[in-house]
């Protein structure tokens, strides 16, 4: 387990100051900005950010400052109080914007409305500031008033269509946890940068409009590109890639229980021979009577799954069939772990179904940090987050800060703007 | 700002590419949308072949080859493509002085394959100091499981989020698709720009290791802090249930089998989110005027009342979508200010839907050899330095001259006599 990096040392991003005005949609983004080193600055009005409400709750007691939602999407932030209903805060507003390199909000709250202050004066008046809206559909859709959630823009942008099941009778499946507020947030993240990059380079800054709907749409891989270049439809298939025509399943039960992702089965002469090694050293040939085929398959020049599929050479088909009969009959003498590890350690590409906190524990990444203890005071105790999504050697990640409470910072932020 | 107008935001950096897939070319698609030189470089023994999706399916017609596949195209636009066999000496040599004028090294091999060609980041940066050198691949380049190899169903299964994503009593529905070699390319370029910023700040270069199934590991934020925190695990009686929503608690929120649209697919579905009371009552005045007195029932009237009564309240739901189409009770409940939406299919999403437009989230390319063809583009707009797609993926070599002879001042007769010894 690691703990928060050397508060001395020096992030990539801790030049900067941003004002994150907005709600969970862009709480994503702000920590990984914060995360990075970023001063960032959560404006919340007096009642607090709304997903300070959300569960989990510590102990599941509510109270706005025990929501595990809150403090995963607000950590290395600090917190201002301000009511943007009060137009004598729009002095104190104009000077943190002032003072900010980098503003993003995701149109909820409009300080500028309410406030009444003159927007192209805020950007004429700070020429290197980056402004970055985060909306559903994009600032100044047409489609942008509709009321919309996590659910409703993944139905809309594609993802719902391609998870699920084989059995059609079972809806397609949002993927876990906020998927697409996350993929609008990664592309605000990534534009923030990018902007930030030309700004280092000329001084410049800009206005950037992200829109969550769009940023699904593009996330999607063959669903959009089926149609893009041929005009073919995937259609959703268990544990596996959406297709135009449906594949073969690869997620077996082993023998605890849980799951493994299989990928393609054995499909080449030097797979067939691994896999014969495999189930020699586990003791299970005598229990496959198609084992020898194994041997056969390991000794051909090559072997292509189109001439399997062709369907007119018996012997390709009982070579690849031996081959899948041999991972289902290792699956059901193995734990899903244990079939993960030795089918990767003979070469092959299988994945484990953990669940996420079967991730957090898992020894590769807990070896690697991803255990990261923040402490929190109030709480008395310390508490494990998930680590860096990546692993800079220098100016690297860190959580610099637990999640702020409620205003914690209006005062030392605001005087020292007096 | 219209689609051609090269954008300048990037436009002072150039990458020296190995990337290939989407894991990894997603990430300098995104840069060379934005201006960046991004040289790619592929292996003429193989005609670049280690990225098996050139010539994978879709195609635009009847023709098949390594330069015609639709995945290849739609994650290379916009980037410079030359050849060069880094296993020849003099491959190594011209590898070497595109190292020395470039910002970047990018890559997503398996783990050991750069060092394996000697080529390391202190390797690197001996040719060029501030180098920047990041590497993408599903594991990362230490831990137990270094060597093993993944692609995006594999980081999705390990990392939780294949899990995490099903219902109730089934097997886990995982991702109908590489979800994270998408957003691992993603991680992959805030990788970059994060490491450029460090660069123009102090001046110094470095490397970085992004792994696949750390980002993916991060996607599970609230699930994960409800373990540590309060020890409860996502892998338990009735869950996962990922349709319905316990962070934040939402019911009814659900996705609904709605009347099928004459002449689309025999399916069609509804997603449907109350976020709280008021969204109810105001999806309860839908139903009942529309004849379903059941809504009025009080004890649907607050949260508690319609959690604890969910799976009643969906089959109940479920009836009254399938008196019409998705779009229309769709419509009829936004009207209401309730959260709605169409399941919608790829052509619906693309063509249909009058957000793509205003986006243009589509751009038409060209391809030396398939021609125009529409791409994702990026989900975003810049007022003055936005994106532009033009060109697609190079065919294998098209960038040649200008690489080796305007950046490296090579010669046309030493441009040739190289291809034909094989080194580009």
């Amino acid at each position: 387990m690691t703990t928060n990096s050397n508060p001395l040392a020096m992030m990539a991003l801790d030049d900067l100051r941003v004002l994150e005005i907005g709600d969970e949609r862009g709480a994503w983004c702000g920590k990984l900005l914060a995360d990075m080193g970023a001063d960032v600055i959560k404006i919340e009005p007096p009642e607090g950010d709304p997903s300070r409400q959300y569960e989990p709750f510590v102990d599941d007691e509510p109270h706005h400052e025990r929501s595990l939602f809150f403090w995963y999407y607000n950590t290395s932030k600090r917190s201002v109080v301000m009511d943007f209903n009060d137009r004598s805060n729009a002095d104190a507003f104009l000077k943190l914007v002032e003072s900010a390199d980098i503003i993003f909000d995701t149109n909820t709250y409009d300080p500028v409305g309410r406030l009444g202050v003159d927007y192209h004066q805020i950007m004429s008046d700070n020429p290197g500031l980056i402004w970055c809206t985060i909306t559903n559909f994009g600032f100044g859709s047409v489609r942008d008033d509709e009321p919309h959630t996590d659910l409703t823009l993944a139905a809309n942008g594609g993802f719902a269509w391609m998870n699920g099941y084989d059995d059609h009778s079972l809806p397609p499946v949002r993927g876990g946890g906020q998927q697409a507020y996350h993929t609008g947030s990664n592309y605000a993240f990534m534009s923030i940068l990018t902007a930030l990059l030309h700004r280092d380079a000329t001084g410049v800054g800009q206005h950037i409009n992200v829109n969550i709907n769009a940023s699904v749409n593009v996330t999607t891989e063959a669903g959009s590109y089926s149609w893009l270049v041929s005009h073919s439809t995937v259609q959703r298939q268990t544990g596996r890639h959406a297709g135009v025509a449906p594949s073969m399943p690869s997620q077996i039960m082993c023998a605890d229980g849980r799951y493994v992702n299989t990928g393609i089965p054995p499909r080449r002469p030097a797979e067939f021979g691994l896999c014969y090694r495999w189930l020699e050293d586990e003791g299970l040939l005598d229990q496959l009577p198609e084992a020898a085929l194994l041997l056969v398959g390991a000794e051909l020049e090559s072997f292509s799954l189109a001439d399997v599929f062709r369907g007119d050479n018996e012997e390709l088909l009982a070579i690849f069939g031996a081959g899948r009969e041999a991972f289902d009959l290792l699956a059901s003498k193995l734990t899903a772990y244990e079939f993960f590890t030795k089918a990767q350690n003979f070469g092959f590409q299988v994945g484990v179904i953990h669940s996420p906190e079967e991730a957090l524990e898992d020894p590769h990444f807990v070896d690697r940090g991803m255990q990261v203890k923040v402490e929190h005071p109030e709480l008395g105790r310390d508490v494990i987050y998930p680590g860096a999504p990546y692993q800079l050697t220098k100016g690297s990640w860190g959580i610099t800060r637990r999640p702020p409470l409620l205003g914690e910072h209006t005062d030392e932020i605001l005087s020292e703007l007096r | 700002m219209p689609h051609h107008v090269k954008s300048q935001a990037l436009s002072h950096l150039r990458i020296c590419d190995f990337t290939g897939q989407l894991a990894g070319a997603g990430a300098t698609k995104f840069m060379a949308a934005f201006g960046a030189e991004v040289i790619r470089i592929e292996d003429p023994s193989n005609h670049g072949r280690w990225d098996i999706l050139r010539g994978m399916p879709p195609y635009v017609d009847d023709r098949r080859g390594p330069e015609l596949g639709g995945p290849f195209n739609n994650h290379n636009v916009g980037k410079l493509g030359i050849s060069l066999n880094i296993k020849t000496e003099k491959g190594r040599e011209l590898f070497e002085r595109l190292v020395a004028i470039s910002d970047c090294v990018t890559e997503n091999f398996s783990s050991g394959v750069m060092r394996s060609w000697g080529y390391d980041y202190d390797a690197l940066k001996e040719i060029k100091e501030d180098i920047i050198y990041v590497s993408n691949c599903g594991f990362g380049h230490s831990g137990p499981y270094e060597k093993f190899k993944t692609w995006g169903p594999i980081v999705q299964a390990t990392s939780g989020l294949t899990m995490s994503s099903a219902i109730p009593d089934q097997p886990p529905a995982g991702w109908g698709y590489s979800y994270m070699d998408h957003t691992g390319a993603y991680f992959m370029a805030m990788a970059i720009m994060l490491a450029i910023h460090h660069r123009n700040r102090t001046g110094e270069g470095q490397y970085v290791d992004v792994a696949a199934t750390e980002a993916a590991l991060t996607l599970n934020g609230p699930v994960l802090l409800d373990y540590t925190v309060n020890g409860r695990p996502l892998r338990r009686d009735g869950f996962p249930d990922a349709n319905h929503s316990q962070f934040p608690a939402m019911a009814p929120h659900n996705i609904y089998a709605a009347q099928p649209i004459p002449g689309s697919f025999d399916e069609a579905w509804i997603a449907i989110a109350c976020r709280n009371d008021e969204d109810w009552h105001a999806m309860r005045d839908v139903l009942v005027a529309d004849g379903c007195d059941w809504a009025a029932n009080d004890d649907y009237g607050q949260l508690a009342g319609r959690l604890s009564a969910q799976d009643d309240l969906d089959s109940k739901i479920g009836e009254w979508c399938m008196r019409r189409d998705p779009f229309q009770s769709a419509e009829l409940l936004r009207a209401a200010g309730v959260p709605a939406n169409a399941v919608q299919t790829p052509e619906q999403r693309i063509d249909q839907d009058v957000n793509s437009a205003e986006a243009q989230l589509w751009p038409t390319i060209r391809q030396a050899e398939m021609g125009r063809v529409r791409v994702d583009g990026i989900p975003a707009h810049f007022t003055k330095t936005d994106w532009s797609m033009t060109r697609g993926a190079a065919v294998l070599g098209e960038d040649n001259d200008y690489v080796y002879g305007e950046l490296l001042g090579l010669s046309q007769d030493e441009i040739a006599g190289l291809h034909e010894e094989g080194v580009i």
